[in-house]
């Protein structure tokens, strides 16, 4: 098998304040050239946090780093200065939730691209320019010339995040990051939006990890699933296999709370509880408070990520085993 | 406008056929800042003639795009904000008109839980001083509301011995939703308008506010005014629909007519805008291009016009009325491919109304 694209291996980061937050414990990865890797969990399961710290966007002071990341060959966690600044941009690039903050509200759209590109490339203002209104055609905003003077407060919702994916994608980057792309935009936006993804993607063959707590988003555009929990990834299976045959208990909880046109007129069923302190994390499986399955083995202990067969499993008393699910 | 008899006699009042809410010809445009040029005065067209009515112990939601109006429409209807024209009927009554009911009365029986959970809590008092706040002011002896307070936690699923004095920050997305649920209750209301109440919940926890607030509409024959842009969470919730675009309503039924015989386009447009959960069956086409249209000039005619692919001249020319669908008396589209009569060129051949 060649070398990935991105690997991670036992990341753990902290943030240390008045109290200390695990936000990630030892989550481990790998993704291929031209693989969609949806990153799926509720708020605080560390999914964003994961992203910030593949492009190292956490203040040095108050964050605590463990582990390794390996992208295109670099170590991430050592870079420095320049070589920092062309990776972020360059080799990684990355789509925020609100487009209206990400863009500087006193430049136009295309100035900002421009901007970009030549910071990372030796090419004059004309030929950037000109590769940024590619870039906006390349988005599908209409009437790109006209929107390449426009600023960001006279574009849509949609059309902002449109030429935000542009800008991300301006210098070519081989692995792009989204987090939660779609969910400040309407629902008929944000299909327009993961189609464009796909799109994309297909088109540049770049890999991109895509972070949502909607699963209907995750399956429109992944390819794999890792479903996070606490700071940890706690599935990790193919988009087809986690929707049809969950093993993690999370996992098959969030689908059967995710109401469909199937569940009118029945109580739903909800997973019981909320997610735990981050400050203070449960000694055994973080989800043991709230599961179904729990024994007192899962209290104690915390279950490993079982890997076999490229999908992985962290759970004591599965649903159902990786072998028998797939 | 108002067609109700102000000198109906009580007795009539709260009958089970009466509609809880009746909401007639709501309008509200906004002012927009102009440029200190002269020119004309623009206006955002919020809503833009809203009809509708909410029978008793039934829950309407309220679908659209952002923009399209559904908040401001909650927000005229709890009094909110003034509308520029309109009347609601609550129960029988006319709201703040002769010998109708009074806005102070009329805001005890109606209640509204908001999607910021953090922001609509007074961060300065306990939840459970919160909860007692409302009822205190009505006139509730300050021990009894405090009681009651802490029988409302209890039910909302925060057991009062452990939660009742702490304050919001204290608390997590899901449980300060329920406090807000509970303080809604506080009042005994009969409508509870919830704007987007469960949008910003994770899955898991929404799915158990969802299954609270059925639990309690049947428990206290509430009625719910349901806002929200997530199509799954309307279906599962509403006894009857309603579509927003742009400032008007362009169908609404019930909702299995809504989910399951749409008939105007833009509503199939959103039903089929939802991601299929099922990645052997993506969707490979979006529905609709574009955001929509600037609700400052909104187009002529048909409203959805520009972004519908049946849009022909005729939609320029002639707004469509709201109109019966198939002979069934609940269920209303706006839109000309429903009328032979149109002069829509690939309208029906027969009359369906």
């Amino acid at each position: 098998m060649t070398t990935p694209l991105v690997s991670v291996t036992d990341l753990s980061v902290q943030f240390h304040g008045s109290r200390i937050a695990s936000a990630l414990n030892q989550v481990s990865f790998a993704l291929g050239q031209g693989e969609v890797l949806g990153l799926l969990g509720e708020s605080g399961s560390g999914k964003s946090v994961t992203l910030r710290t593949l492009l190292r966007l956490h203040p040095a002071r108050s964050t605590r780093i463990q582990g390794q990341i390996l992208v295109d060959g670099q170590d991430v966690l050592a870079l420095k200065g320049r070589a920092l600044d062309l990776y972020r941009g360059g080799t990684v690039s990355m789509v925020f939730q609100e487009p209206g903050l990400a863009f500087d509200p006193v430049y136009t759209i295309g100035r900002q691209i421009a901007e970009a590109i030549r910071a990372h490339e030796a090419i004059d203002a004309r030929s950037a320019a000109s590769r940024a209104l590619q870039m906006l055609e390349m988005v599908q905003i209409p009437q790109a010339r006209r929107r390449f003077d426009a600023y960001p407060h006279e574009l849509s919702g949609g059309m902002r995040q449109r030429a935000m994916i542009a800008l991300a994608l301006a210098c070519k980057p081989k692995l792009l990051l989204a987090d939660e792309p779609t969910t400040a935009l309407d629902a008929t936006v944000q299909i327009q939006i993961l189609l464009l993804l796909r799109e994309l993607q297909r088109e540049t063959g770049m890999s991109v990890i895509f972070v949502t707590h909607d699963i209907g988003a995750a399956v429109e555009v992944a390819d794999r699933i890792a479903v996070m929990y606490a700071g940890r990834i706690v599935e990790q299976r193919p988009v087809d296999r986690i929707v049809h045959t969950p093993c993690h208990p999370y996992t098959e909880g969030l689908l059967a709370a995710t109401v469909g046109p199937e569940h009118r007129g029945r109580p739903l069923r909800a997973v019981p509880g909320a997610p735990p302190d981050l400050a203070a994390l449960p000694p055994g499986c973080s989800f043991a408070p709230r599961c179904s399955y729990v024994s007192e083995q899962c209290r104690r202990e915390r279950p490993p990520l079982a890997v076999a067969d490229g999908q992985a499993l962290a759970c004591w008393h599965p649903v159902r085993g990786l072998a028998e699910a797939a | 406008m108002n067609t109700t008899s102000p000198s109906s006699p009580a007795a009539e009042h709260g009958g089970r056929p009466q509609p809880l809410l009746v909401v007639r010809d709501l309008k509200k445009h906004f002012p927009v800042r102009d440029s200190g040029f002269g020119g004309p005065r623009k206006f955002v067209h919020a809503v833009d003639g809203v009809n509708f009515s909410v029978p008793k112990g039934k829950t309407l939601g309220i679908v659209g795009e952002s923009g399209c109006g559904k908040s401001t429409t909650a927000r005229l209807v709890a009094r909110l904000m003034a509308a520029d024209a309109g009347s609601l009927v609550f129960d029988g009554e006319g709201v703040e008109e002769f010998r109708g009911l009074r806005l102070k009365d009329f805001r005890r029986k109606l209640q509204m839980v908001f999607q910021d959970s953090f922001a609509s809590l007074n961060p300065r008092l306990t939840i459970a001083e919160t909860v007692a706040y409302g009822p205190r002011v009505h006139g509730t002896p300050a021990a009894e509301a405090m009681r009651q307070a802490h029988r409302l936690l209890d039910r909302v699923g925060l057991e009062a011995a452990n939660f009742a004095n702490r304050y919001p920050h204290e608390l997590s997305g899901g449980q300060r939703q329920r406090v807000n649920i509970a303080r809604a209750l506080a009042y005994d209301p009969q409508l509870v308008i919830l704007d987007e109440a469960v949008a910003a919940l994770d899955k898991s926890v929404q799915a158990q506010v969802l299954n609270l607030l059925q639990e309690l509409k049947a428990e206290r024959g509430l009625t719910y005014l349901f806002i929200s842009h997530d199509l799954h969470v309307v279906h599962y919730l509403s006894d009857y629909v309603m579509v927003m675009y742009l400032g008007q309503v362009i169908e609404t039924g019930p909702v299995e007519r809504i989910y399951g015989h749409t008939a105007h386009p833009y509503t199939r447009a959103l039903l089929s805008a939802v991601p299929s959960m099922d990645p052997a069956q993506r969707t490979e086409a979006s529905p609709l291009a574009g955001d929509p249209p600037n609700p400052i000039n909104p187009p002529s005619g048909c409203r959805f016009r520009d972004r519908c692919p049946h849009a022909q001249p005729v939609c320029a020319d002639k707004t469509p009325a709201l109109a019966v669908i198939r002979g069934d008396a609940e269920h209303f589209a706006a839109c000309h491919l429903n009328d032979p009569a149109s002069g829509h060129p690939a309208a029906l051949k027969e009359s369906i109304a």
